[in-house]
């Protein structure tokens, strides 16, 4: 299990040497939040490879999960798979989990009102290596309580929306530099023309790609300068890291490009093994990029379409059986 | 059309890094005379604060100046850079100095033998000539409230450690490069490690969690063993108040 408090980071304290942090997936994020009422950026539950069983605890919550089109299973005498994109509304006592992720690394699964947690720098966002923020600094555990701003989710009708994002495909677009003269012309031809994998030596802070070596011009270390989140770094194995959510904020390897904003969520649900391809773009480019992917995310929020309340079968089963017969679990509560 | 690179009257020159982060870049050396110039178009955009940017990050010889693509056009922000370029702003007005307490003794100064015998000094010498001088901070990185400070004289122009620490403690002080450098929380480390101070530079229970900034300058102070941990205790029980002249 890997789960973190994540919302969208701390970008205004990187010149203390803070790292950003925050979600891998911004979409997924935004889409989930939407789903169960919260402002965009309100802190979620990010989950990476395989998700949590959680008892709720509080009177009843709404979650959603998003990133994913793995199942949420509520749990009881039968299990009930409910699908992701959907708000779920659940009461004290019910379980439910999410397994293993089958189509992605990261998920989110957002609750209404958040998590009642200390803001760190303006965030309630996890930075495990520090320490900082999120629960307690560091990821969550068997037997964690985690704090909810509401004991009650109000009652409404549920909304679903549409999962098409998650079916994105093609090269990642990358902007060149700032060390771009640290690469020979051949190694920049070879960087945008082929395909890299995902190794397994892939976490929060970034991810190790497997494929043709790149060419330094220049040797391989710089004087340490700033570092954006999906920058590409190559040191001396002329192998390229990608740079995610945890990345430090300063960096003595030579960063040959970057991987545009619009991109940054698609790159967080990467997983090992996966196959990677860089284009070339430039700055006007990208910029049209963010702008269209905002205006999209926006129009699949103003479409949310109700979805019915999912329905516990067998308890309604259970309730309607004669007296004198008793679920075990009856006698605990 | 903004392009990828160029040259500029004053020596600066612009380039990307990715769509949401802007390079100033004054050179490509650790020299505090660049540094100096990045920090000053650090300080006029910190006070021209257009609408759209979201963090300044200085660097050695760079300013990142990190910004929200949807707020703020590359080609707009490089209309509002352009002209602050030529900004001298005074940097004195600003900053603070710390006195901070260091020990250079015993086990708080496990590599100050090997950096004397690599600078044919005494040990007492290095310290007198690592406390001799304000030290400046050139910029945070690495880890969070880690500062890189300096200038320090030609006899600290070490190479780093061959074998790198697997774990080097919080508040511990190293030097390589001519410059100094403060372990916040456990990392690894390839620097050389002279000392050790009782000051958190950084505390996440502090109402500010990270002591300094770059622009900051710092002189250290040494003492004695038995004063260090006296020092460390108070810092603990929160009665200690750390010097800072304005």
């Amino acid at each position: 299990m890997n789960l973190t408090v994540q919302d969208f980071g701390r970008p205004r304290h990187q010149h203390l040497g803070v790292p950003v942090s925050g979600v891998l997936d911004p979409t997924a994020l935004r889409l989930a939040n939407a789903l169960v009422g919260n402002p965009g950026g309100t802190e979620a539950l990010e989950i990476r490879m395989m998700g949590p069983t959680l008892e709720v605890e509080a009177g009843s919550v709404r979650v959603a999960l998003t990133g994913t089109r793995a199942p949420l299973e509520v749990l009881g005498e039968e299990t009930i798979a409910l699908p992701a994109h959907q708000s779920v509304s659940l009461t004290r006592g019910q379980r439910f989990r999410v397994g293993a992720l089958p189509d992605g690394a990261t998920a989110i699964l957002a609750v209404e009102g958040g998590f009642a947690l200390p803001q760190i720098y303006g965030s309630r966002s996890t930075y495990g290596r520090a320490g900082i923020g999120g629960f307690q600094g560091r990821a969550l555990a068997e037997g964690d309580a985690i704090p909810l701003r509401l004991e009650e989710a109000p009652s409404r009708g549920e909304v679903r929306l549409d999962d098409g994002y998650l079916d994105e495909r093609g090269p990642f677009r990358v902007i060149l530099g700032p060390q771009r003269d640290f690469f020979t012309e051949a190694a920049i031809t070879t960087f945008l023309s082929n395909a890299y994998t995902v190794t397994r030596e892939a976490d929060r802070m970034g991810m190790r790609l497997d494929g043709p070596v790149l060419t330094h011009a220049r040797g391989y270390n710089i004087v340490s300068d700033g570092i954006v989140t999906g920058a590409v770094q190559v040191p001396g194995n002329g192998l390229p890291i990608v740079l995610l959510a945890d990345h430090q904020t300063t960096g003595g390897y030579p960063k040959l490009g970057a991987v545009i904003s619009a991109d940054i969520p698609r790159l967080g649900r990467l997983r090992p093994g996966d196959e990677i391809r860089f284009e070339e773009v430039t700055v006007e480019a990208a910029e049209a990029a963010i702008r269209a992917r905002e205006a999209e995310l926006r129009r699949l929020i103003d479409v949310m379409i109700p979805a019915g309340a999912w329905l516990d079968e067998a308890a309604l089963y259970r309730e309607n059986l004669i007296s004198g017969i008793v679920r075990e679990t009856d006698l605990a509560s | 059309m903004v392009t990828d690179t160029q040259e500029d009257p004053s020596d600066a020159i612009f380039l990307s890094a990715g769509d949401t982060a802007l390079v100033i870049q004054y050179g490509e050396t650790v020299d505090p005379e660049v540094n100096r110039r990045v920090r000053m178009l650090t300080a006029a955009l910190a006070e021209s604060a257009p609408e759209g940017i979201v963090d300044l990050v200085p660097t050695m010889r760079s300013l990142m100046i990190h910004y929200d693509p949807l707020v703020l056009s590359r080609a707009r922000l490089v209309e509002v850079v352009r002209p602050l370029l030529e900004a001298r702003p005074d940097l004195n007005q600003t900053t603070r100095r710390w006195r901070i307490p260091v020990c250079y003794e015993g086990e708080c100064a496990p590599d100050l033998e090997a950096v004397a015998e690599a600078t044919g000094l005494s040990p007492e010498e290095v310290v007198r000539q690592h406390c001799g001088v304000d030290q400046e901070v050139f910029m945070m990185g690495f880890l969070p409230g880690f500062p890189y400070l300096g200038l320090l004289p030609e006899i600290f122009d070490l190479p780093r450690r061959l074998e790198p620490r697997v774990k080097v403690p919080p508040r511990s002080i190293s030097v390589a490069a001519r410059q100094t450098t403060i372990y916040t929380v456990d990392s690894p480390g390839g620097w050389h490690l002279i000392g050790r101070t009782p000051v958190d530079f950084y505390n996440p229970a502090r109402a500010e969690p990270i002591l300094v900034a770059a622009g900051d300058r710092v002189r250290f102070e040494p003492v004695p063993l038995d004063e260090y941990h006296a020092t460390r205790r108070a810092v603990e029980a929160g009665s200690y108040e750390i010097r800072c002249d304005q």
